[in-house]
């Protein structure tokens, strides 16, 4: 008999729906909103990229790209084709999938360092390329017309749609995660992982199940770009492609724990509210980076599997209920 | 019938050969023990053979089928398993988890539920069922010895290649492998095993082969090889040396 009742899914996509619904409970909703927006949108981001880094131990650096790649693309169906904000979001999806893939063949047969090397290197290169791209406005971006809020009730209501949108979607990812981590082709990531050359002895199909994990990683952020610089109503390189939001998520994924489905969920929410609160305290607010190097360093050091692998090896017990 | 040819296989490695112009058969059923001296160029073969390094010439052939160059994944997918001398441990996951990742990708492809009931029974065969729930990078080394048989049998292959399982052991550790193997050997799985402790290689192989320097020298039952003196030298530098030794072995 299976449980219907899973705790490593429960106790994640719950943390997430009081997230959610906090805005709706406090006073000033606007801005507990945008406060709630940043951090769900990092733990669904901090949640992708641990397919990658944290199941199959392949660190991207640079997967900001992909955020990037999907917000150009669907930003751009939106402003210069007229579509709505689903199939753009979709397109954007589609798009960092398709780019993840082919990147994929060449870049997942470098291992360690050179990986991730070859992720800064490729992130470094679609900005360049964007750059040059006029009929994506080149250096200055893709803005988009105030107007365009009017076909989802306006302003406000846009922003609502956006919100709930990205509830929706972080839910969505992490289920995935649990799946992927709970299914025989997550067993696969992990063994490669751990390590790849006797997972190919073992029978893993390793360039195919990295390819998987490269595409899926990459499918989210794809999405997650669209529905970030619809809200912001414009899209420039230099935001699109910023090295040092990825590592952001990297740090994320690191503090809950690389390779849990709670770990990203749990250190997104905890980076982001850590941010928030050095940014508006006087003396940090210059020093937010400095801080997020040391805390990366320190996690690195002493709880290199974050809070919940440490507490995941403390015993099987826990282990069954944080996934 | 015929289970694995090997075809004047010769490994490279720049300058140094490591295996040279290696030729000999394995018929099905049966244990053939594979010795020589350290740096002989045992392990080098088995990765040949698997798929690991693909060999500079000659040819392997698995079940009548041309597997020479093949991705090691698709020798695991037809049913050729093995161990490895330095072990191998998938160290943050379960030792169960270990075993179940050889039956999800072996021979039979199983879905979770199948794997995880094969390798709950392999893990009870190898002795290691109490330490299911333990990350199998906390096992001792004897236990991820075991491990690595566990994990290759989960695969339900056809072939086992066994580098070395029993180096390392204790006495009561190697009388456990030997009956391990002894019970694999029964259920009708082939195996090739590198072994150095002679007693133990003699007393399960039906037949032996010997590489020294990448060559193989010698191939028969035990006993010829033992009486071979090219075999001897290989081992002890000096054939009358060995021979004394040997006469005091049976004394
Ligand atoms: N990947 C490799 N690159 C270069 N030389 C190797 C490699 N693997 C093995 N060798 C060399 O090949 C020879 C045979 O090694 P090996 O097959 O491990 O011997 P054995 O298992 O019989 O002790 C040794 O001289 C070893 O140093
Ligand atoms: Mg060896």
């Amino acid at each position: 008999m299976k449980r219907i009742f899973k705790p490593g899914l429960l106790i994640p996509v719950a943390i997430i729906v009081v997230l959610a619904i906090w805005p709706l409970l406090s006073g000033n909703s606007a801005s507990s909103r945008e406060a709630m927006f940043t951090l769900i949108m990092s733990m669904a981001l901090a949640s992708s990229l641990n397919i990658i880094l944290g199941y199959t131990g392949y660190v991207s650096f640079g997967h900001i790209v992909f955020f990037g790649i999907g917000g150009y693309a669907g930003f751009w169906a939106i402003t210069e084709l007229g579509w709505h904000i689903l199939p753009a979001a979709l397109l954007g999806g589609f798009m960092a999938a398709l780019i993840a893939w082919l990147l994929g063949l060449a870049v997942l047969r470098l291992r360690g360092a050179y990986f991730a090397l070859a992720t800064i290197g490729i992130l470094e290169a679609m900005k360049a390329l964007v750059i040059n791209l006029d009929f994506l406005g080149g250096p200055v971006g893709l803005e988009m017309h105030f107007s365009e809020y009017k076909r989802y009730g306006g302003p406000m209501e846009s922003l609502w749609m956006v919100y709930w949108s990205m509830v929706f979607l972080a839910i969505l990812v992490t289920v995935v995660s649990y799946y992927i981590k709970t299914s025989k082709f997550g067993l696969g990531l992990m063994a490669i992982r751990e390590d790849e050359d006797a997972a190919e002895v073992m029978g893993v199909i390793t360039p195919r199940a990295k390819t998987w994990a490269y595409v899926l990683s990459a499918v989210f952020p794809g999405i997650i770009g669209v529905l970030f610089f619809f809200k912001n109503g414009n899209i420039e390189p230099g935001d699109a492609f910023r090295l040092h939001f990825s590592i952001e998520w990297i740090v994320m994924i690191m503090l809950g724990g690389a390779g849990t489905v709670l770990g990203p969920v749990l250190g997104g929410g905890i980076y982001q509210w850590l941010r928030k609160t050095l940014l508006t305290s006087p003396i940090f607010k210059d020093y937010q980076l400095v801080v997020a190097g040391v805390m990366l360093l320190v996690i690195v050091l002493f709880v290199p599997t974050g809070i919940i692998g440490w507490l995941r090896a403390r015993s099987a017990k826990l282990r069954r209920v944080f996934e | 019938m015929k289970i694995l040819e090997v075809k004047n296989v010769t490994k490279r490695f720049g300058g140094l050969t490591a295996v040279n112009n290696v030729t000999f058969d394995l018929e099905e059923g049966e244990i053939l023990g594979l010795i020589g001296p350290n740096g002989a160029g045992k392990t080098t073969l088995f990765n040949c053979i698997n798929g690991v390094y693909k060999p500079t010439e000659g040819q392997i052939i698995f079940k009548g089928k041309d597997i020479t160059g093949l991705p090691t994944y698709r020798s695991a997918h037809l049913g050729l398993s093995r161990t490895h001398q330095i072990v191998r441990p998938l160290n943050e996951l379960t030792v169960l988890e270990n075993a179940m990742v050889g039956a999800c990708y072996g021979r039979e492809n199983m879905n979770l539920g199948d794997a995880r009931k094969t390798a709950m029974e392999m893990l009870e065969f190898v002795g290691l069922a109490e330490k299911s729930d333990v990350l199998a990078g906390a096992l001792n080394v004897a236990q991820k010895k075991r491990l690595e048989m566990a994990r290759a049998l989960s695969a339900k292959p056809y072939l086992l290649l066994l580098d070395e399982v029993l180096a390392g052991l204790n006495t009561a550790e190697v009388t456990h492998m030997l009956d391990t193997i002894r019970k694999i050997r029964e259920q009708g799985v082939t195996i090739i095993m590198i072994e150095h402790i002679m007693h133990a290689v003699m007393s399960l192989s039906d037949r032996l082969i010997v590489l020294n320097y990448g060559s193989l020298i010698a191939e028969g039952s035990p006993e010829e090889v033992s009486q071979n003196p090219e075999v001897i030298e290989a081992y002890l530098g000096d054939p009358d040396l060995a021979a004394r030794l040997l006469e005091e072995e049976k004394a």
